[in-house]
């Protein structure tokens, strides 16, 4: 893919159609979500596509993180936190009881906004999900971790220093070890949180490109402050503003002919 | 630069007052020296006598004024790894469980109350030890323990109650709240991310435990092993009142043995030849060695993880 701005997905594309059709890969439900006292997401309904990336764009602090993290009920682990109405994953209520998160979390992967790879070497990092998954055997794992590693775009900086720890790498490269490390678990959904804030534009076309070759099989959500880079590489766009859901639209729609006037003062740089 | 000329009281003042901390700071390290001399200068005349022959002796005699440490040397190693084989297990147990799993209400509570424990004086312990434990032991933990492993030279023997076994418990249940508060302050400081990426590789509780919080903790909480040892080498009150005083190196945990620092403890006042004194005096500074030494590892180790994460210095 070349570096310039291109929308991608114009409306009436297959899966445009198939979005209009069918049920999304997620389904957002009528989703509140509160930290303690703090109501930070507000009736939220949207069904992100299979097949298809969708962004979540919106000024800083609108609830794009947690609206993300409710997907794969990250926001588990925040004391305080709580939710009312559903998200569905391929057709299945992630919040009823009797979920299986283990499972959840290996279909649904994450990266997050800041990296975190752990004090372990770079091959043990990307290692990591099929070891504790036991996605396949031992003798299969340098094949997957290089796999994995030239996916991310970042075989050819490591393939010599595998065995170096991976917090020893920059920051741009920690990211792309920790999307390698999610990308090696085999999800069926990725979830990634502002996945280039912290990399250089090479390395974010490469992500891009990556992203853009994973939708064919894999439902892509990514939350990004970049808008050239929802309209270039997003199908879909959801706009969010103060825990709101403005508009949800095909990313050239909502680009080019925003139906709400807090879209269209967003997108065109007038506040956020 | 005329405006900045201080005036010459408040150079005087800054310049005593420096001097005083200067004082203060300097102090510390020449007292250590001091007492390092002290004690060298006491234990001089065991220590041209018996020469290195003095760590490997066995022979306690002031009849013959003949000494050698190494009952008391093998008998504080022994007590002191005992104490860490039982004690470490339960202090992280109670580590993890505080950070990890327990419901949060619960878990400032309960670190309080094992940090209690630190708080009970040795001669309690002792006590405790001589009038609940030892019967304990006698009654119902010594009788499994001989018809389980009575075959194996570690649990032979006839238990009078007065041994290794009880300095061991003893030592341990003295030196868990320091193990677990260091190893939970470990565990405060690793950054919730870490649990975050590996729940979000599907790992469980358990596993991200294991596989993520514990490796990176790893060194502090090998400080927190470290410190309780040195806490069990130098412990001494609640030891002497239970491991039997004998000058001897048994295998049997059910036998009566020594410690360095019970040794000093008890015969410092019996002590009538200069050489007996000396000889005291070389154990002390034996133990006062090994204690520095395993301390100034501890904090390595514990600092180590601390300099990663403000959290983690409280720590130390
Ligand atoms: N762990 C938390 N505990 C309490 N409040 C939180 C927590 N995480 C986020 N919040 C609050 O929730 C709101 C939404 O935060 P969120 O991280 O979802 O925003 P965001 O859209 O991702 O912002 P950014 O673009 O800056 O990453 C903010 O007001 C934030 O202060
Ligand atoms: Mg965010």
């Amino acid at each position: 893919m070349s570096g310039t701005v291109r929308l991608a997905a114009p409306a009436g594309s297959p899966e445009v159609r198939q979005a209009e059709s069918g049920k999304g890969a997620i389904e957002i439900q009528g989703f509140d979500f509160w930290y303690g006292r703090n109501h930070v997401l507000h009736d939220i309904t949207a069904s992100v596509p299979p097949r298809a990336i969708t962004a979540f764009i919106g000024p800083s602090g609108c609830g794009k993180s947690t609206l993300l993290r409710s997907i794969n009920r990250m926001n588990d682990l925040v004391p305080d936190a709580r939710h009312t109405g559903d998200i569905e994953v391929f057709g299945r209520s992630v919040y009823a009881p009797g979920t299986d998160l283990v499972e959840l979390r290996r279909r649904v992967g994450m990266v997050f906004q800041r990296p975190n790879p752990f004090p372990k070497s770079i091959f043990d990092n990307v290692a990591y999900g099929p070891r504790i998954n036991g996605l396949c055997p031992a003798n299969e794992l340098p094949a997957r971790v290089e796999k994995a590693l030239r996916q991310a775009a970042l075989w050819e900086e490591v393939r010599d220093r595998l065995h170096q720890p991976g917090t020893s790498l920059s920051g741009g490269q920690q990211q792309r070890l920790c999307i390698a490390r999610a990308l090696a678990n085999d999800p069926e959904i990725l979830l990634l949180d502002e996945p280039c804030s912290a990399l250089d534009p090479i390395a974010t076309q490469r992500i891009e490109e990556l992203l853009v070759e994973l939708k064919e099989q894999y439902t892509i959500v990514i939350v990004t402050h970049n808008l050239q880079q929802a309209a270039r590489i997003a199908d879909y766009t959801a706009f969010l503003y103060l825990g709101t859901l403005i508009e949800f639209a095909p990313s050239h729609d909502l680009f080019t002919r925003p139906r709400d006037p807090r879209t269209e003062a967003y997108i065109t740089g007038r506040f956020g | 630069m005329a405006r900045y000329r201080r005036t010459r009281s408040v150079a005087l003042g800054d310049r005593v007052f420096h001097a005083a901390l200067w004082i203060c700071a300097a102090s510390i390290p020449l007292l250590l020296l001091a007492i390092v001399l002290e004690l060298a200068v006491t234990a001089w005349p065991a220590i041209t006598r018996f020469g290195w022959g003095f760590l490997v002796s066995t022979a306690w005699d002031p009849v013959t004024d003949t000494y050698g440490a190494l009952p008391m040397i093998v008998g504080t190693a022994v007590s002191s790894l005992l104490a860490l084989l039982i004690a470490v297990p339960l202090a992280l147990g109670v580590a993890i469980f505080l950070t990890e799993f327990a419901p949060l209400w619960m878990r400032e509570p309960i670190a309080r109350l094992v940090e209690l424990l630190a708080a009970i004086p040795s001669v309690v312990y002792g006590l405790w030890g001589i009038f609940v434990l030892i019967p304990l032991l006698r009654e119902y933990a010594v009788p499994l323990l001989q018809r389980a492993f009575g075959w194996t030279p570690l649990f032979a023997g006839t238990f009078y109650g007065n041994s290794m076994l009880a300095a061991g418990i003893i030592l341990a249940i003295m030196i868990l709240p320091y193990i677990s508060a260091v190893a939970r302050e470990v565990l405060l400081a690793v950054p919730n991310d870490q649990r975050e990426a590996a729940l979000a590789m599907g790992a469980t509780r358990w596993e991200a435990v294991w596989t993520a919080v514990l490796p990176y903790g790893k060194a502090g909480l090998m400080g927190a092993v470290v410190l309780g040892l040195g806490r069990a080498l130098g412990e001494t009150m609640a030891v002497t009142m239970v491991i039997g005083n004998r000058h001897e190196i048994g295998l049997s945990l059910l036998q009566p043995g020594y410690t360095m620092a019970a040794a000093i403890a008890n015969e410092f006042a019996e002590a009538v030849t200069e050489l007996h004194l000396a000889a005291l005096f070389e154990i002390g500074l034996i133990l006062f060695a090994i204690t520095v030494a395993v301390n100034a590892a501890a904090r390595l180790l514990v600092w180590r993880v601390a300099r990663a994460s403000a959290a983690g210095s409280r720590a130390l």
